[in-house]
């Protein structure tokens, strides 16, 4: 990955980079200046009038803007990956200026500077501004916080960027990650593992030890950390815990996320999934309330029924995009396209009101899943065990709840 | 820089049936071989849908960890991956001959190798004869031994069958074993009859899947009466019928599967350099080993 630098040494590796050109990052500017042969460099910080220097000058007057140098060593040469969504990741988590983010803004003169280096990164793609709030650092401020380590979250993903060095930063960042619920605890309290593939069995079960099918759903296990990840251990931690999120992500930065919708998703199915496009277009907006707030799952939906078709449901607000109905929401579509394909019939049975209120009761208790919570002996509850049993003792015969259908001979 | 895909099917109800392919994928991740090694499935994430983009590399090559070509290789994988212009006639295959496409992918610029299934490759021969060596703990099992290979078979594919056909056939010209037998659970000769396909008292029976789960955990030693119920497990070998039963498990958890993965990626183009090597080397086990008969291994139903 060290494209940018052969040398250990950021000062040493910055001289033998501008000989080969102009470098310009985070608001370092340090350029040849074509005016004789004596190799005479111009140099310029936010901070740093314009100046121009001689080549055994410019080395002293670079150790007074080591931040700068150093930042550049890091993104250069240990980060790399000009474009990749990885790159962009490892900028937001200390809030660097990310392509398509809007930049703190000290004066006019460095908000410029930054959106010039968002250009750059975004190898000349013009940044578009984005609302969000969380706005980017500079430089100097960057260096300030990074030796407290910089917080972060990602879904229920706390994530600390920080110096190796705190006493004399060299610019090497390292990584911690835990549970957003872990945020406050001692690390001593955790379990602290520094192998990326260990998140993948972390991420399997939820507290209950049950399988969790879907990644992103929030109930991540916590009472863990991972301690002084590289830049490439973070994201493949990461990308364990909560697949392909940085990715698209990224793609959402630059405007290029493709989204399909759940029309095109569905339509797109074979096999025993063929049905799910029958789905009626009420039922969609049901299966995304129930599967797709945020409630159930840490993606943001971007998807709709169709292009100029939205659905009423919110789509949550969590960081990452979801881009198209995912496996779990195909294969649940199935089990309500083959439902939605019964008539609707009318019952009817005998109940007291409260026992018509305690179905009611059941059924939010199960969609909540707060039937674990519920005590024992907590008989005011609808959904307490003993007031179902006693409510299937009175109400059940041989086929379940003692009901007429009407008409008759449906 | 290069990039392996496992692709795999996953499951939404079952955690241990994609232990195989992170095992598979762990080892060839420790040969350094690809840049990248990443897993992707139908039923897990990422999905076949997202794993592409996830990538930084742009050579990609994408290795199904399936059993034989059909609807998941031929339909599924490649409309998810969006392979341009993907006709399964570009593979040009009988059934089991199918090697490599190079295509390019709708999401992403980059170019995918789209290999063959792992199930129809030369090397899962000796992957099925590895089985049989460890399940009966002889490195030289052969002489006084049936081998039954047990396939699902379904009417609605013929290349579901021939997977297993062929590798029969290919095990049976080497002379090793007594007698060599395809045997299939949705159709004939149905592995429910195990012992009437068999002169030899000992018979291993080598399941080729890629992952234990209901079918090779519950469905298959019940059938071939090896219990009565899969919760109680059974012994290894199983006495049936005057027989002994050696039974194997799924194939694929055999650590052998990583090197037939790298022998798809190295036959469409990747460079290996000595990591088939390596991951033979490192092959002595499986992810979970065969005699694991206690019958709590993979006994939730996979979803399809």
């Amino acid at each position: 990955m060290a494209d940018a630098t052969d040398s250990s040494d950021p000062v040493d590796a910055l001289l033998a980079t501008v000989d080969d050109g102009d470098v310009a990052f985070d608001g370092l500017r340090l350029e040849p200046v074509a005016d004789g042969d004596d190799g005479r460099f111009a140099l310029e910080t936010p901070t740093l009038d314009r100046s121009t220097f001689g080549r055994s000058e410019l080395r002293d007057v670079l150790e007074t803007v080591e931040e700068y140098v150093t930042n550049w060593y890091y993104w250069q040469g240990d980060v790399g990956g000009e474009g990749t969504a990885r790159r962009a990741f490892l900028r937001w988590c200390e809030r660097a200026p990310v392509v398509g983010e809007a930049v703190t803004a000290p004066s006019a003169e460095t908000t410029l500077e930054a959106n010039r280096t968002a250009r750059e990164t975004a190898n000349g793609t013009a940044p578009e501004t984005t609302a969000e709030a969380d706005q980017s650092l500079q430089v100097p401020q960057r260096q300030d916080a990074l030796r407290d380590g910089i917080d972060r979250e990602w879904g229920q993903l706390c994530i600390t960027a920080r110096f190796v060095d705190v006493d004399e930063p060299d610019g090497v960042r390292v990584y911690d990650l835990w549970h957003v619920d872990d945020a406050d605890s001692d690390v001593a309290d955790l379990e602290v593992y520094d192998d990326p593939r260990t998140a993948r069995e972390i991420a399997t079960t939820d507290e209950d030890g049950r399988y969790r099918p879907l990644k992103t759903a929030p109930t991540l296990p916590s009472g863990w950390a991972f301690t002084g990840l590289s830049g490439d251990e973070l994201v493949e931690t990461v990308g364990s815990v909560y697949p392909a999120t940085i990715a698209n992500w990224h793609r959402e930065r630059l405007g290029e996320l493709d989204v399909d919708h759940w029309l095109e998703t569905a339509e797109r199915q074979t096999g025993i999934y063929d049905v799910v496009d029958e789905l009626p277009r009420d039922a969609v907006e049901w299966m995304a309330d129930a599967c797709c707030v945020d409630s159930q799952c840490l993606r943001r939906r971007e998807w709709e029924y169709e292009e100029g078709d939205e659905l009423d449901v919110d789509g949550g607000d969590g960081p990452f995009p979801c881009r198209e109905p995912c496996s779990l929401v195909v294969a649940a579509a199935r089990k309500w396209a083959i439902l939605e394909s019964e008539t609707e019939r009318t019952y009817e049975l005998e109940l007291t009101t409260s026992e018509f209120n305690q179905l009611g009761e059941l059924i939010d208790a199960v969609a909540e899943g707060r039937t674990d919570e519920i005590r024992e002996a907590d008989l005011g509850d609808g959904a307490n065990r003993y007031r179902a049993r006693y409510l299937r003792a009175k109400r059940f015969d041989d086929d379940g709840l003692e009901a007429r259908k009407r008409p008759e001979e449906y | 820089m290069q990039a392996l895909v496992v692709a795999a099917h996953g499951s939404h109800l079952n955690p241990d049936a994609s232990d195989p392919t992170y095992a598979h994928a762990d080892a060839i991740r420790e040969t350094g071989a690809f840049d990248e090694v990443r897993e992707a499935f139908w039923k897990e994430e990422p999905h076949f849908r997202e794993v592409i983009r996830t990538l930084e590399s742009e050579e990609v090559f994408v290795v199904p960890l399936f059993i034989s070509e059909g609807y998941f290789t031929e339909q599924v994988i490649p409309r998810e991956l969006r392979l341009e212009g993907w006709d399964p006639e570009q593979w040009d295959s009988d059934g089991t001959s199918a090697t490599e496409v190079t295509l390019s992918v709708g999401d992403a610029n980059k170019t995918v190798h789209y290999c063959g299934p792992v199930g129809t490759h030369d090397a899962m021969t000796d992957v099925i004869v590895g089985r049989a060596e460890r399940v009966t703990e002889d490195p030289d099992v052969g002489e006084g031994f049936g081998l039954a290979v047990v396939g699902h078979g379904t009417e609605r594919n013929e290349n579901s069958a021939k997977a297993i056909e062929y590798h029969t056939d290919r095990i049976r010209e080497r002379d090793r074993f007594d007698e060599v037998q395809a045997l299939f659970m949705d159709e004939e000769p149905e592995v429910d009859d195990v012992t009437d396909f068999f002169e030899s008292e000992d018979v291993v029976v080598v399941p080729l899947f890629v992952a234990d789960g209901y079918h090779t955990q519950e469905d298959i030693p019940e059938d071939m009466g090896l219990t009565d119920d899969f919760r109680l497990g059974w012994d290894v070998p199983a006495a049936v019928d005057g027989h002994r039963i050696w039974y194997a498990g799924a194939v694929g958890t055999e650590d052998l599967m990583a090197d037939v993965v790298l022998e798809r990626a190295a036959d469409a183009g990747a460079e290996l350099g000595d990591a088939i090597e390596i991951v033979r080397a490192g092959a002595g086990g499986s992810v979970t080993e065969p005699a694991d008969v206690d019958g709590t291994a993979g006994t939730t139903k996979t979803g399809d």
